[in-house]
């Protein structure tokens, strides 16, 4: 969850009056809030944290932190199944109960 | 230096690290704040690159591992209840309360997704108006602007079966309590780059003067620490005490406005305790008055909770560097990931788990002062 990882802006556009966009993070494209960088455009790089866009960031700077994030394996740990996660580390098996998640309130 | 092939440009890993060591004429001690750079530091061996003298310790800014096992205890009842939808990050899943853990929680029925912004939460409640949603708003101040946002929406959506669990801290109170204890030997600090590209610098100056202890902000990869060791370094060799942006590509000195006008709008500053540590003053934030329908707490009243910490676990000492994981006789054997006592082990950005992960190869227990490897 502390991770701020940068993704760059595919396309905007306003929803219930925020203004949400689809964001590339080296592959995984995930809804990102813009309203505390209102003025980031298509086409550009951020850091985005739970979510939401915090601040700018330069091409090169971005796109070598993603590089150097998926060597290391950080972008499976941030966007990979958070209960197989828990369930690995805790070597036990995946609680059944409820329908999921993160994927589901995407939808 | 066997792990320095891995960095992304070794060479420049090189250069920084020779510079370091050639400045270096006197031990110093520094304190990396954020959980994500001590995750960096051992996973590469930083600290092992490093010369003798410069130590690294381990602060306590992982807001996993921070937030209060009374916290923790109201979740578990909250997200228990048949009526509610519990709304979590996945790292808080397995962070033990006294007895149990979400991850049981949703075995034994309870209703816990988890999702990657508050924001999904804040979709699930508008999709299950019958319910009740709730989200577990913890983190630093990166992530509070984010959980801020969440509510204003709420209020703005008139979404009406949706709150906020609550348990944000603040860096600054945090320093400044470290450097207030008898027993600190922190002599500088490498300020957590994200909680500034929120906050700016603005609050350090003064912390910086105070304590006379260089504040350099340092971002989170390889190579942004060893430069935020650099910068340190050479500010303590010179006896000087300033706040140094070592990280600009993501910094602005402001910091971003927009978050710290909504930050300031939906939460009030609120003295918080930390997990280990204890009650620091003025180091969190909690929903300000107007927002008060929106606190998970107000809305489902959990009192009577007894908290019970291990008694072996030793987490608080090493949240506040006096403690390295390894140190605790409980570490590896008693208390691994797998049988995590305190969140330190738990939480991936833990210092604990850290030392487990990445150094499980090199070590036992019983062997880790013979080879001196830590
Ligand atoms: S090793 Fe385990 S028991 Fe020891 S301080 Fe760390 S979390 Fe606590």
């Amino acid at each position: 969850m502390c991770l701020a990882v940068p993704g760059r802006v595919l396309d905007i556009e306003e929803r219930d009056g925020t203004r949400m966009a689809s964001v590339d993070f080296g592959g995984v494209v995930k809804e990102v809030c813009l309203e505390y960088l209102p003025d980031l455009q298509i086409g550009e790089y951020a850091i985005v944290h739970v979510g939401f866009a915090l601040q700018r960031l330069d091409e090169e700077s971005a796109k070598q932190t993603l590089e150097l994030f998926s060597t290391l394996g950080m972008l499976q740990e941030e966007f990979g199944d958070p209960w197989e996660l828990a369930a690995q580390a805790g070597g036990s098996p995946l609680p059944a109960a409820g329908i999921d998640t993160a994927q589901e309130a995407q939808k | 230096m066997k792990y320095i092939d891995e960095f992304q440009d070794p060479d420049l890993a090189r250069r920084l690290l020779d510079d370091i060591h050639s400045t270096v004429t006197r031990p110093w001690a520094l304190m990396e704040v954020c959980g994500g750079q001590t995750h960096t530091i051992i996973r590469h061996g930083i600290d092992q690159l490093l010369p003798d003298q410069v130590e690294l310790i381990h602060g306590p800014g992982c807001p996993v591992c921070v937030t209060p096992l009374e916290v923790i205890d109201k979740a578990l009842e909250i997200a228990s209840r048949p009526e509610v939808i519990f709304c979590s990050f996945g790292d808080m899943l397995r962070v033990p309360g006294t007895g149990r853990d979400l991850f049981q929680v949703r075995s034994e029925g309870g209703d816990v997704r988890v999702v990657y912004s508050p924001l999904d939460a804040l979709r699930i409640a508008q999709q299950n108006p019958d319910r009740e949603v709730v989200f577990f708003g913890i983190g630093f101040e990166t992530t509070a602007p984010p959980n801020a946002m969440t509510v204003y929406q709420a209020r703005r959506l008139g979404i009406q079966n949706f709150s906020l669990l609550v348990s944000h801290v603040r860096v600054p109170p945090a320093i400044e309590a470290i450097m207030q204890s008898p027993s600190c030997r922190v002599q500088a600090f490498l300020a957590a780059g994200h909680v500034c590209s929120v906050m700016g610098v603005s609050e350090y100056p003064g912390l910086a003067e105070r304590f006379g202890v260089p504040i350099v902000v340092t971002g989170f990869e390889p190579l942004d620490i060893l430069e935020g060791v650099r910068r340190t370094v050479r500010q303590l060799e010179r006896g000087e005490h300033t706040v140094d942006n070592a990280y600009p590509r993501a910094v602005r000195p402001e910091g971003n406005p927009a978050a710290q006008a909504m930050l300031a709008d939906v939460f009030e500053v609120t003295d918080r305790a930390w997990r280990g540590i204890g009650t620091i003053p003025g180091s969190g934030w909690r929903l300000s008055q107007r927002y008060r329908e929106y606190d998970a707490e107000y809305r489902f009243s959990v009192t009577g909770i007894r908290t019970r910490e291990p008694a072996e676990c030793r987490s608080g000492e090493v949240l506040q560097g006096l403690l390295k994981p390894h140190e605790c006789e409980a570490f590896g054997t008693l208390c691994t990931p797998r049988t995590p006592l305190g969140a330190t082990m738990v939480s991936s950005e833990g210092a604990c788990a850290a030392y487990y992960l990445y150094r499980r190869l090199d070590i036992t227990t019983a062997s880790l002062e013979a080879n001196s490897v830590v």
